[in-house]
């Protein structure tokens, strides 16, 4: 039951500071995986939602890449009605519990929101993140799906992009099935991004509802290899297949020395800790190697995730065997402004910097790798692919 | 899904275990692996494929027990299941009538030369087969091997059975006294394989090796089984895991697979502690 809100003018709506996230202590969430931020309460959600100020040609709409109804979702959080927040936002994002973590607002909606441009925005990603987890916790209702098509798609890939086209296609009454290769879904959501940053039991429920939608998924499933393209289409009666195999390999740079042991790709190292989680050795089997002096190449997402998993893993094992706990250094060839990491992420990282050109000094390439005790994670660049292309160009234009 | 439908025990560490696995044995080919979890919390690990029956819908694997999970997975009984299977990974072997070939088999290598052995003899080459390994207790699947060999020499190192030497020494004897080897697979331990290349090497016959490193996803996206061949980077996983022996760098190879050498133990004594506490109830 909504009490009666008092309804704020624009102008104290505009007043109003944007509201801090609830985060884990830097001395504590150094010792554990368990998540960082720790998300709104009630309180806080209702006080940020009273600063949307309700535009009515919206901008922040124009930088969601699924066109989210913000300011509807936001008011209908702001009158405490849950479930209309839940429909608004759920009529064009799938994966809100996700996206409310992980998506980088601030260069999407954020940086559209109008009150940006004197003050701060108003803090979607985490409005966002907070009704999804309400609904989450209330038991997620799946939506009334159209009669069947009598059409079937094959989705390559229990990533982001194949779950949210699997999730879209089901909810437009067609068959879908989901081929992944490993043997659980989520791609980077599971094996990349740390369980600090995106629960794995947040993954797993935004999975179940693509399920509850009427979707099949099979585990397990090389495409390419237990089964081509060609008898999805033509032998298993598929009318369509979407592709969505991921952000991909790792690409070694050809350095000297890369192939010693105690040089992992980020790819590997995430997927030991996250995906098979080396950080539960040896109650879980993967082993993972951390040494007491970290070097990460590349100051991405994927390499603060590889750093900031580092930094745990060594402080934790240093903790249990006795030690210090071990020293992580991002190296990356430009400043600091120019890192593609998102600003949270690099916020909760926490680092100190130091002088890049300082760092590459001290870390020659062909120096780099001597073994398990000065162990070193290797990030190659286009573990985001075009990511890292784009800002080439655009450096260079 | 994955369930052991039989099992063979050869020796103490060495078993065979024929799985459930429909799809899997719909597209199997020789030289091709699957990445197998025994439990939820297991490790991924590379098992080469024996055997497969397309009609019957399953895969037969033969390991060695060297470590927690190999051990875990001996300790398996039919009416058991995999916690997942993950295949056919890698690329199939390359079959042609090369003529005449030698298939080398050390240990527990024995078990994929077998369907390569087949499927080279059946494609119409003289097949000649060598098998060995450190003792008679590891040796298995003779009877297989001769039937799908024009010749068969066994040997063990310690000659508990059959001759006493190492694969090498009748696989050097065998290309010096004849000059129309065309083509030589040795399939073992990484140290085996490095003495069969070398072994090989001046002869210039071409020697393909089935390289058997670290793996996680088997797929292509880690990196964990990278090797180097001819001075370039390659994965084990997609690129093999099959590869020119003479070009293989068979000291990084070793290396590599020695990083969890600490944690392996600690793993191993932990299985051993707890399956022998409860044995003893």
């Amino acid at each position: 039951m909504s009490e009666p809100v008092k309804e704020l003018t624009k102008k104290e709506r505009m007043a109003i500071p944007r509201h801090e996230m609830p985060r884990q202590k830097p001395e504590d969430r150094r010792k554990n995986f368990f998540e960082v931020a720790l998300g709104y309460s009630v309180e806080l959600a209702r006080q940020e939602a009273e600063r949307c100020i309700q535009c009515k040609k919206p901008k922040c709409i124009e930088g969601c890449p699924v066109e989210v109804p913000i300011p509807e979702f936001i008011l209908a959080l702001r009158n405490g009605d849950m479930p209309g927040a839940v429909r608004a936002l759920k009529s064009k994002n799938n994966l809100p519990a996700i996206c409310g973590r992980v998506c980088p607002q601030e260069t999407q909606c954020e940086i559209k929101c109008v009150l940006g441009k004197k003050g701060q925005p108003v803090a979607i990603g985490r409005l966002e993140r907070y009704v999804a987890d309400w609904e989450l916790g209330q038991g997620v209702t799946p939506p009334e799906i159209p009669p069947s098509t009598g059409k079937r798609v094959a989705v390559v890939g229990a990533g982001p992009a194949g779950l949210t086209c699997a999730a879209d296609l089901a909810r437009m009454g067609h068959a879908v099935t989901i081929f992944e290769a490993l043997h659980a879904p989520g791609g980077v959501l599971m094996y990349g991004i740390p369980e600090f940053r995106l629960p794995k039991d947040i993954v797993l429920a935004e999975v179940n509802y693509v399920k509850s939608l009427g979707v099949e998924l099979r585990l397990n499933a090389v495409v390419g290899k237990l089964f081509t393209i060609d008898e999805l289409l033509n032998e298993q009666g598929y009318d369509a297949v979407f592709l969505g195999t991921g952000a991909g390999l790792p690409m070694f740079m050809n350095i000297p020395g890369e192939n010693y042991n105690g040089v992992y790709s980020a790819n590997e190292f995430l997927t030991r800790v996250n995906l098979m989680k080396g950080y539960l050795f040896p109650e879980w089997d993967t082993p993972v190697k951390v040494g007491k002096k970290v070097a990460v190449i590349g100051a991405g997402n994927v390499a603060m995730d590889s750093a900031r998993c580092a930094l745990r893993l060594g402080t934790m094992r240093a903790l249990e065997e006795g030690g210090e706990p071990p020293e992580v250094h991002i190296v990356y060839r430009r400043s600091r402004v120019e890192m593609p990491a998102r600003a949270e992420e690099v916020e909760n990282a926490g680092y100190q910097w130091q002088d890049v050109r300082e760092a590459m000094r001290r870390y020659p390439p062909a120096e780099l790798a001597e073994g398990p005790n000065d162990g070193l994670y290797f990030v190659p660049r286009p573990a985001l692919g075009l990511w890292a292309t784009r800002r080439r160009f655009e450096r260079a234009g | 899904m994955y369930e052991i439908l039989e099992k063979e025990t050869f020796s103490d560490v060495t078993k065979l275990i024929v799985v459930s696995a429909p799809d899997v044995a719909h597209k199997a080919k020789a030289g091709q692996f699957v990445v197998v979890r025994v439990v939820e919390e297991g490790e991924r690990i590379p098992l080469t494929i024996a055997d497969f029956d397309r009609e019957q819908g399953t895969i037969t694997m033969v390991f060695q027990e060297v470590g927690k999970s190999t051990m875990h997975l001996g300790s398996l009984q039919p009416g058991d299941a995999l916690a997942s299977l993950t295949g056919p990974l890698g690329r199939p072997t390359e079959i042609e009538n090369y003529s005449t070939v030698i298939c080398v088999g050390g240990g527990v290598g024995i078990a994929p030369v077998y369907p390569i052995a087949r499927e080279l003899r059946a494609a119409g080459n003289y097949v000649i087969s060598i098998i060995g390994a450190r003792t008679k207790d590891l040796l298995f699947w003779e009877d297989k091997m001769r039937a799908v060999s024009d010749e068969l020499i066994v040997c063990t190192d310690d000659g508990t059975y059959g001759r006493k030497a190492l694969v090498t020494i009748p696989l050097k004897e065998l290309l010096e006294e004849r000059d129309d080897v065309a083509h030589i697979w040795a399939i073992g331990p990484a140290i085996m394989m490095k003495f069969c290349s070398l072994t090989t090497k001046p002869f210039g016959v071409p020697t393909i090796v089935s390289l058997n490193s670290i793996m996680v996803d088997g797929t292509g996206m880690c990196g964990s089984c990278r090797v180097e061949v001819g001075g370039k980077t390659k994965f084990v996983c997609v690129d093999g895991p099959e590869f020119d022996g003479h070009q293989v760098d068979w000291d990084l190879l070793l290396a590599r697979q020695r990083i969890y050498l600490p944690e392996e133990k600690l793993a191993k004594e932990k299985f051993l502690a707890e399956h022998s506490a409860r044995a003893t109830g």
